[in-house]
């Protein structure tokens, strides 16, 4: 049987990415950055899984504003990283995992979540910078080391999915991967956040109290986490901390207890509060 | 029309539907700049590569001005407009500082500072005060 063993919440600020392609980590400015990567990285290694279960927001890359599905699934073969306007990421193709990913969309399909299926594909930053700061430097002709399925949800146009439908979507998720009869070891993560704000003239906001609240209640309390409405986020986080729905996917599909075995917490990179959680399952 | 409890957050547009259908050729218009193919054809004629979108006269202009937080007012939305300020060579964090009216050093130092207070930032009328 397939299982989720962990679940993992990490910020996916582009900057990060270009951080990592530049190879300047160690400057003063990043050093603390990725200092709060390492247990991760080394983690991640010992506890190898076959398919991440990636959620994420394409970031008008995939899809501009001719379309907008609040929530697809990648069932292609393979994603390749886009070029958002300097080139794409010198990082490996996406491989994806298609029975299981096919499995996915069809079983919660028919558990009422109306999912998109996408059988083509380009990723942008939103996905392959947490598979960067989870699997370290890797070159384009390199292997992930993992099978990857996105999820992109639409946090873009406004009104976002709420976080209680992404909860339950991540409850259903969770139901679909249990009932997948070969046995591969799952992660699912949670991309996006923490408080930010990109535009206008409250631009560069942060909330770094909020922000770790918000991660104490998502471990501890995550029938709370869910009731947070949209203008919560919008108003204390900033308008693009409406990312952190996405964390509530991850958190849905984990069981009602987890371990946190992770937390890592910094402001800035770039105009973004980064956040970063490691939660082990037990069930 | 539905009631918006979010158009008291102060120094915000939040992109719904309404800012999306005014904004949308503008939006399409910035994000033809991902190819390098637009990029060429924008910089040998902007004219030309505008007239290729259905924007208002007061978007192109906006878009002449550079003028970033009108492209915003005008239904634009920052990861779409951030391609036009990318096509100028700005990258993300200037581009910030402009929009919020402060100089580049003084923006990165706020961020490194901890960023911008939520403190007398939430409401419209703790701004209004000022
Ligand atoms: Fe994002």
């Amino acid at each position: 049987m397939a299982r989720i063993t962990a679940g993992i919440a990490c910020s996916h600020v582009p900057a990060i990415g270009v951080a990592m392609d530049k190879g300047i980590t160690d400057e003063p400015y990043w050093q603390p950055v990725f200092k709060g990567f390492e247990f991760s990285r080394k983690w991640n290694e010992e506890n190898k899984p076959d398919v991440v279960f990636l959620v994420y927001n394409d970031h008008c890359t995939a899809f501009d504003s001719s379309i907008i599905p609040t929530f697809a699934i990648g069932c292609a073969a393979e994603f390749t990283p886009a070029d958002e306007g300097f080139g794409p990421r010198p990082v490996p193709v996406v491989k994806g995992h298609q029975k299981l990913a096919s499995h996915i969309a069809q079983s919660v399909i028919l558990d009422e979540f109306d999912l998109t299926i996408m059988n083509e594909m380009e990723v942008d930053h939103g996905l392959t910078v947490p598979l960067s700061v989870m699997y370290g430097d890797r070159k384009p002709g390199d292997d992930w080391g993992t099978l990857v399925i996105p999820l992109a949800v639409n946090v873009v146009q406004y009104p976002a999915p709420t976080a209680n439908r992404c909860y339950n979507l991540g409850k259903a998720i969770r139901r679909a991967i249990d009932s997948y009869p070969e046995d591969l070891n799952v992660h699912i993560y949670g991309t996006g956040g923490m408080s930010h704000q990109l535009q206008s003239e409250r631009a560069g906001l942060i909330n770094a109290e909020w922000d770790q609240n918000f991660m104490d209640m998502l471990v501890n309390e995550p029938d709370k986490a869910r009731q947070i409405d949209h203008i919560e986020f919008l108003r204390e986080t900033g308008s693009e901390g409406i990312e952190m729905v996405m964390w509530l996917v991850m958190r849905g599909a984990l069981d009602e207890k987890v371990t946190e075995v992770h937390r890592h917490y910094h402001v800035p990179a770039s105009n973004t509060a980064v956040g970063h959680l490691i939660l082990e399952n037990h069930g | 029309m539905t009631e918006k409890p979010y158009e008291d957050i102060p120094g915000t547009f939040v992109f719904d539907a309404d800012r999306s259908r005014e904004g949308y050729w503008l939006n399409q218009f910035c994000i033809s700049l991902r190819l390098e193919k637009n990029r060429q054809a924008f910089r040998d004629d902007p004219e030309a590569h505008m007239s290729r979108f259905a924007m208002s006269e007061e978007q192109k202009q906006a878009v002449r001005d550079r003028d970033w937080n009108r492209l915003l007012e005008l239904g634009g939305n920052i990861y779409y407009t951030s391609k036009l300020a990318a096509f100028d060579g700005i990258v993300f964090q200037d581009l910030a500082a402009m929009m919020s009216h402060m100089s580049r050093d003084d923006y990165r130092k706020m961020m490194v500072d901890g960023g911008r207070p939520i403190e007398g930032n939430r409401y419209k009328s703790e701004w209004e005060k000022k």
